[in-house]
């Protein structure tokens, strides 16, 4: 079968581009991943993008910026699936290129938050709830992981803070990340004096939004440039699982159901083991959250996900390196985007390229989007050949 | 249409109306077309009863449009009697501190006010401290 090879990788700062309109940012990301590339021109352009049709007043975002980055008349299509769309649009990109119907494709994702402030802000996320049965009743993603943290700590006896570890790694890792929204390390006295957001998660336990753009570009191996630059990173799996998208539809919510599965899909595609992972980048938009992924990926008994923060296993060193460069707590959260900067910051560990944030030795990286409380998980696998 | 999309959905809001399988008993709330346990599309109205406890909770400060007046205001998982899982404010506290494993019970309150100028008020589904 067809190697889909990344052969290009491209990246905005993430932060408050004030400046920056979601089109020009776009645009960057696709240019760099296209240079990056060696110049590849790509036959079919996947967005990922959340709320440009609530903030920006702008839909069809696919065909906005084929056109802005100079790509008029090739395919053209955007892709909504929550805080998954970044994974969902390189599932799509892997398919069409390892089915041999397309030989190189772009993914771009774009997020742009700060053309909206305040309420409208809350009132555009709590769309991705189930609006008759959860954002009726005043519920946003926010409380959503709440409730799933608070009942999490309960459960299992877990202290106070004890997914402090999960943040606090984070924003070490994003102090060497160039592009990453808190280059700073935290304390965990910061930590524990920070305001309460939403109880019990405190505002060192949630993901910023932010503003950025990410963007791979995805071939064959025969079609990459001769003089193609750099080591050869290719995508060795691919799944994706759906979950209700109401958490109160669910028998057991602290199980990520579609997490675990699209884990074990992948795992089972790649032909490898969950120890063979060198590093996992996982959907911290809330701590709670990498301590659910981990445990669905098989890192860690129910209820003891917080422990490997805790106890330094996902640490750049540690038995399994997470959030490589920040995370989504330190990089920012620029949501349909996420799960881009996930695979480009992936193929740069795989590269060698992430500086002294680098993975000795990295092989194998797993990235995850999730969309809501994994009410879709994206999996993907990457590999150096 | 505003309206329409909170009126149709009176039985769910009012009532606590959802569905049970007529094939392998299964109940679901919200009402389902299709049975998520065994498929069948075979269904019929059914009311659940309106108790529970508290399965998690939190307070919000940061509210969505429609629900500044009422913020802060505490959200809640409620495990009703029947067994499955509901997401409803909690109201009526008083001085109670909601926590994991109070009972609760069904009252009909207002949810929320509709953001434009029309003004439109929500009501629907809450829970409060059992009284009984």
């Amino acid at each position: 079968m067809t190697d889909v090879i990344i052969a290009g990788i491209g990246q905005t700062p993430v932060g408050e581009h004030w400046e920056i309109s979601l089109r020009s940012l776009a645009v960057q990301a696709i240019r760099a991943a296209i240079e990056d590339a060696g110049g590849l021109k790509p036959q079919a352009l996947f967005a990922a993008n959340v709320f440009a049709p609530n903030f920006s007043h702008q839909a069809h975002v696919g065909a906005l910026l084929v056109d802005y980055a100079g790509l008029a008349g090739i395919e053209a299509a955007t892709f909504e699936i929550g805080g998954a769309s970044g994974g969902a649009a390189l599932r799509q990109a892997y398919l069409a290129v390892k089915s041999g119907l397309v030989e190189a494709a772009l993914v771009v994702g774009v997020e742009k938050f700060t053309d909206a402030i305040g309420a409208d802000l809350e009132t555009a996320a709590a769309t991705e709830t189930d609006s008759e049965y959860e954002a009726v009743h005043g519920l946003t993603p926010t409380a959503q992981a709440a409730l799933l943290a608070r009942r999490y700590l309960h459960e299992f006896n877990a202290p106070a803070g004890g997914l402090a570890g999960f943040p606090l790694t984070g924003h070490i890792n994003a102090a060497g990340n160039k592009n990453a929204m808190y280059r700073k390390a935290v304390s965990l006295e910061t930590y524990q004096k920070a305001e309460m957001i939403c109880e019990p998660l405190n505002l060192f336990d949630i993901a910023p939004d932010a503003d950025g753009a990410a963007a791979v570009l995805l071939s064959r191996r025969d079609r990459l440039p001769v003089d193609f630059p750099h080591p050869i990173v290719r995508i060795a799996a691919s799944a994706s699982v759906s979950d209700t998208l109401g958490l109160h539809d669910r028998p057991d919510p602290l199980t990520f159901t579609a997490c675990q599965q699209s884990v074990e899909q992948a795992l089972e595609k790649a032909g490898i083991t969950r120890e063979q992972v060198d590093l996992f980048e996982y959907f911290d938009a809330f701590s709670i959250y990498a301590a659910l992924s981990l445990e669905a990926a098989g890192y860690a008994p129910r209820g003891q996900g917080w422990k490997l923060a805790a106890e330094g296993a996902i640490a750049r060193t540690g038995q399994i390196p997470c959030a490589t460069l920040g995370g989504l707590k330190a990089r920012g959260n620029p949501l349909g985007a996420t799960g881009v900067y996930q695979a480009v910051e992936a193929a740069a560990q795989l590269r060698g390229q992430a500086g002294t944030n680098q993975i000795e030795g990295a092989k194998v990286a797993m990235i995850q989007s999730l969309a809501g409380p994994a009410s879709v998980a994206v999996t993907h696998i990457l590999e150096t050949l | 249409m505003e309206i329409a999309r909170h009126w149709r959905l009176k039985e769910q809001r009012y009532n606590l109306t959802g569905t049970v399988c007529t094939k392998c008993g299964e109940k679901s709330f919200p009402p389902r077309r299709v049975c998520p346990k065994c498929g069948s599309e075979t269904s019929a109205p059914f009311t659940f009863c309106g108790r529970g406890e508290v399965y998690s909770f939190t307070t919000i400060y940061e509210a969505p449009t429609g629900f500044n007046e009422t913020a802060p205001y505490t959200v809640a998982l409620v495990r009703l009697e029947e067994g499955l899982l509901v997401t409803a404010q909690l109201t009526d506290l008083g001085n109670d501190k909601p926590e994991i494993g109070m009972p609760v019970e069904m009252v009909t309150r207002r949810l929320r006010s509709d953001g434009d100028e029309r003004g439109m008020l929500v009501y629907g589904y809450k829970f409060r401290p059992a009284v009984v």
